[in-house]
């Protein structure tokens, strides 16, 4: 790809888009993960998202490859299998400064990696986490993962006999706060559904289907691109209202589990820790994020149908971050220096004469 | 001369003789039984009687229920270590009483309660009966504090047949309990009652004297796990991941104890940050990524610990990323024995990892050397950008420790080679540019940014996968190489930097003993014993992996050396054989591994039986 910036383009900070890129993506042409990198990109540039203040954090797997391929001016850390988030949670508690980004796959989370993600919710871990689920295990040539549903079928492995892991399911009873599912076919809503994670104070996950072109793309397989297409459902439209931008209606201020149905077309404004509204605006099935379980049991529903549901499945006001909880100086640990790090002379010599 | 409980036994009785402050005591009851309490009195009564004394607890894995026992040696040649054989048994659980008498030699004494109405075989030993349940239940204590003030009887006989003040034991109690008036009353009264009553009905018939001496004073009495945490807590820690496991527990109990020395006066808040995680995988992942980002991150555990922490391990290795970790070392392999003391760990930390790893090890051999090396471990962990371990283990780390009062930290905080913003605008002003791996000082040492340094060029690529000193993605073999020559390099450098050995060494010994860790006091005492037997031996004590140069010639300057280790394999003798270039045939290992901590008795049969004498 030519790299001319388009002249004269730039966000608040005065950098174009062109400068929110990484390096050149080594996924095979057309995988879906290399789409979510470009939105992570799009929405990164379109928020004014600081590069230097972004630590962008993967596992193992070709999921975890593509923090090389978007953001070139933040630090990452490519980890080892199934164990992102305890790096998130170290360097989030040394640096609470820091926008976390994580991306992972669907082995990386699902199965090596289920425990360290139910900690990382169950703590409050303040990051974005990004699921690149495909059902496959792409580096290691096609095995199924532990997200493929029952019935699948793969080239080598034949089928697959046991129940999938709903990676959002598992999210919301873990302690997750932010919890959505996407589809890489449908950059808008990921891209939407990005900027209210970035604005959330907590653990945000967000599942995003991301076809395997090469080892899981039949139209048989419901982790598809051509299946996706066909069959996604859409909850809402997404729409993420700044802070300080008065929605043009009040809340809906009415219990979400006593409420029965809300019109097509008709919204829901979801009021952030922050005074940020997620606007929802509702093009398919009923449905309130703020409500677990309502979240739960449509997520049981899309189980057992086996549907393709997208958008935000659950939010709720976030738990005090991990930080939050261990009463540690405002200053980033990571920053402390001399003094502050080395208690005084005196108060070694008075422990010690207090031991004698 | 001390005693080393060498086969002067059966002389003891028939000679008679006075014995003063120079024998141990051995305190068998239950585990859960709250007996700690009792033996620590006791323990810092004689402390602060101002004679030597060190109090070892050799406990199960178990909760309550369970044999356990305590020794205690009071030695007045200032001698530590643990003793083969005790003098003096409290038996206060009847499960193990048969075979606690069974050991004790002539001359010996048993201290065990009336009410057993215990058959007593020996006639060779001295038996104290006393009323246990009666002295107690002339008291109102509640139920549940019953059975642990019952062992404060012991601690009344104990004190008058061997004449230790009650307002001495008072002390010690107040100490135990932080001066807490009821508690202290409660077990107090208790610790009188039996002393009167001992007074008023036993006969002292036994040798063994404690007379007040002044070989404590300006000294303190700590276990290793608290000096390690103290060390720490002046090293600068800021982040503290951990999985509780046995023995290393008590070390970050002390970090949470000792948190205010790091509580920001003005805020109330601290400038630590302790995490317990869901495994030891999760509590080093936590440190790398906090070191990674730019916290003094350390975590504490053990063996198991240890296994799981591998990947991560070999991760920060070849990442650069500067952790700590403490090993507080049981015996293995598999779970082994949680609550036994061993060195077997060297080998496996030394190289953890898959690939080409090996790591800077510290190895402290003292309480002293546990805060030194808490603190100091930071700075070299930050200064070679590099996962730094310390070998410490349950007899260090869990037992009571006569100690020098610590010295404060002697060098200034250590951040290795980080560039700042305005650092590293300068560095690419000077050089023209600036990546992660390049080793611009051929030390083998890179610089480093840390993320959220606000500069477009700041950023770089961490990863575990193969990169050129750009940090960029390479499988090129060139690339590879050139890193790993580089990371040997920095491993190199270290070998210069590490702590060095202590070595006693005066040319024309022929033999040179070679030893780390919490066995040093066996070691000291056997050096004395053997000399005074005209066996002359050199000494050098480790405290680092990688060896220091002069290991080399220590052992090449030596017709014999004897390496002396607590673990079953001999895992430093395979150590110093593979490092130490030329004929090391006459390295031989006296390697123990029983899970007890070493003994000087042992070391001396051993050195006998080679040196044939």
């Amino acid at each position: 790809m030519a790299t001319n910036k388009t002249v004269g383009k730039t966000n608040t900070l005065g950098l174009t888009r062109e400068d929110y890129k990484g390096n050149k993506s080594t996924l095979c042409p057309g995988c879906g993960h290399d789409s979510i990198s470009n939105q992570i990109i799009s929405v990164a540039y379109d928020v004014g998202l600081k590069q230097e203040n972004v630590i962008k954090l993967s596992g193992i797997g070709c999921s975890s490859k593509t923090p090389a391929y978007f953001l070139g001016r933040s630090h990452a850390f490519n980890a080892i299998h199934g164990r992102m988030p305890s790096i998130a949670t170290g360097a989030t508690l040394a640096n609470h400064e820091l926008t976390a980004i994580g991306v992972s796959g669907d082995g990386d989370t699902g199965s090596i990696g289920l425990g360290q993600f139910k900690h990382m919710m169950r703590r409050n871990v303040p990051m974005v986490y990004i699921i690149e689920n495909n059902g496959v295990y792409g580096l290691t040539k096609g095995q199924f993962s532990a997200t493929a549903d029952a019935g699948q079928e793969l080239k080598y492995y034949g089928k697959n006999e046991y129940p999938a892991i709903d990676l959002c399911m598992e999210a919301i009873v873990g302690g997750a706060t932010f919890v959505a599912r996407s589809f890489s076919g449908h950059a808008e809503q990921v891209r939407a559904l990005l900027k209210a994670a970035l604005a959330h104070r907590g653990t945000a996950v967000i599942d995003i289907i991301s076809p395997c072109v090469t080892f899981n793309n039949n139209p048989n397989s419901n982790k598809s691109y051509d299946y996706g297409k066909a069959n996604e459902i859409p909850l809402h439209e997404i729409e993420l209202i700044p802070e300080g931008f008065v929605p043009e209606r009040e809340e809906i201020s009415i219990d979400p589990d006593k409420m029965e149905s809300y019109e097509a077309g008709q919204e829901i404004l979801v009021r952030m820790h922050d005074g940020t509204f997620i606007r929802l605006q509702k093009v398919g099935p009923d449905h309130d994020p703020r409500s677990k379980a309502q979240a739960l049991a449509l997520l049981e529903k899309v189980g057992m149908e086996q549907l393709f549901l997208t958008g935000l499945i659950y939010y709720e006001e976030p738990r005090p971050t991990l930080l939050d909880t261990l009463h540690v100086v405002d200053t980033p640990l990571a920053r402390l220096q001399g003094d502050t790090l080395r208690p005084p002379k005196e108060a070694l010599d008075k422990l010690m004469q207090s031991m004698m | 001369m001390g005693v080393i409980d060498l086969p002067a036994e059966s002389q003891m009785q028939q000679t008679g003789e006075r014995i003063v402050n120079d024998f141990s005591f051995m305190v068998a009851t239950k585990n859960g039984s709250g007996s700690q309490t009792s033996n620590s009195t006791i323990v810092r009564a004689l402390f602060k009687m101002g004679i030597p004394v060190n109090g070892k607890n050799l406990f199960p894995s178990n909760i309550k229920g369970l044999p356990t026992w305590y020794t205690i040696r009071v030695s007045k040649d200032g001698y530590t270590a643990r003793r083969s054989r005790v003098e003096i048994v409290v038996t206060f659980n009847e499960m193990t009483a048969a075979e606690d008498i069974v050991n004790l030699p002539p001359g010996g004494v048993c201290i065990l309660p009336q009410e057993w109405n215990w058959t007593k075989s020996r006639s060779d030993i001295i038996y104290y009966e006393v009323p246990v349940k009666d002295t107690v239940r002339q008291f109102d204590i509640p139920t549940e504090r019953r059975e642990q003030v019952s062992n404060m009887v012991y601690v009344g006989v104990v004190a008058k047949l061997y004449d230790i003040p009650l307002e001495t034991i008072h002390q010690a109690l107040s100490d135990q309990f932080n001066g807490k008036p009821k508690p202290v009353q409660m077990n107090y009264q208790v610790v009188e009652a039996a002393y009167h009553w001992a007074a008023d009905n036993l006969q002292k018939l036994d040798r063994f004297h404690i007379e007040p001496m002044d070989k404590t004073k300006g000294k303190i009495i700590i276990t290793g796990n608290e000096a390690a945490a103290l060390g720490a807590l002046f090293g600068g820690v800021t982040v503290t991941a951990w999985y509780p496991i046995t023995p290393s527990t008590s070390l970050v109990d002390a970090m949470l104890d000792y948190k205010h020395l790091r509580r920001d006066p003005v805020t109330g808040k601290d400038t630590v940050a302790i995490v317990q995680a869901e495994d030891e995988i999760a509590a080093i992942g936590m440190i790398v990524g906090a070191g990674w980002a730019g916290a003094r991150a350390m975590t504490a555990t053990s063996g198991p610990g240890i296994s799981l922490m591998s990947e991560f391990a070999g991760l920060a290795y070849f990442a650069e990323i500067p952790i700590v970790v403490w090993d507080v070392t049981r015996m293995g392999p598999s779970t082994g024995l949680p609550t036994r003391t061993s060195q077997g760990d060297i080998l496996f930390t030394y190289f953890l990892g898959h690939g080409d790893t090996h790591h800077i090890c510290l190895i402290p051999g003292s309480v002293e050397e546990c805060f030194e090396f808490g603190w100091r471990a930071f700075d070299l962990a930050e200064q070679f950008q590099t996962p730094v371990f310390v070998l410490s283990d349950l007899d260090l780390g869990m037992n009571n420790w006569m100690a020098e009062p610590f010295q404060y930290p002697t060098e200034p905080i250590n951040r290795g080679k980080v560039l700042d913003k305005e650092a590293l605008e300068r560095f690419i002003a000077e050089k023209g540019e600036w990546y992660r791996y390049r080793d611009y000082d051929q030390d083998g040492i890179s610089y480093r940014t840390l993320p959220g340094t606000d500069h477009p060029r700041a950023a770089y690529f961490t990863r575990g996968t193969g990169h050129n000193d750009q940090a960029i993605y390479s499988e090129r073999s060139t690339d590879w190489v050139q890193n790993m020559e580089r990371l040997r390099r920095k491993f190199e450098n270290a070998r210069k930097v590490v702590p060095q050995p202590v070595v006693d060494y005066d040319a024309g010994k022929q033999i040179g003993l070679i030893s780390f860790g919490s066995n040093d006091p066996a070691v000291q005492e056997v050096r004395d014993r053997l000399a005074a037997e005209g066996i002359e031996t050199n000494y050098l004590r480790l405290r680092a992996l990688p060896l220091t140069p002069n290991v080399h010639d220590f052992v090449l300057n030596h017709e014999r050396i004897y390496v002396i280790e607590n673990n079953f394999d001999g895992q430093m003798a395979q150590v110093l054989r593979m490092e130490i270039p030329g004929d090391t045939r006459h390295i031989r290992s006296l390697a123990l591994g029983d899970g007890l901590p070493m003994t000087p008795r042992w070391i001396y049969d051993n050195i006998k039986r080679y040196e044939g004498k």
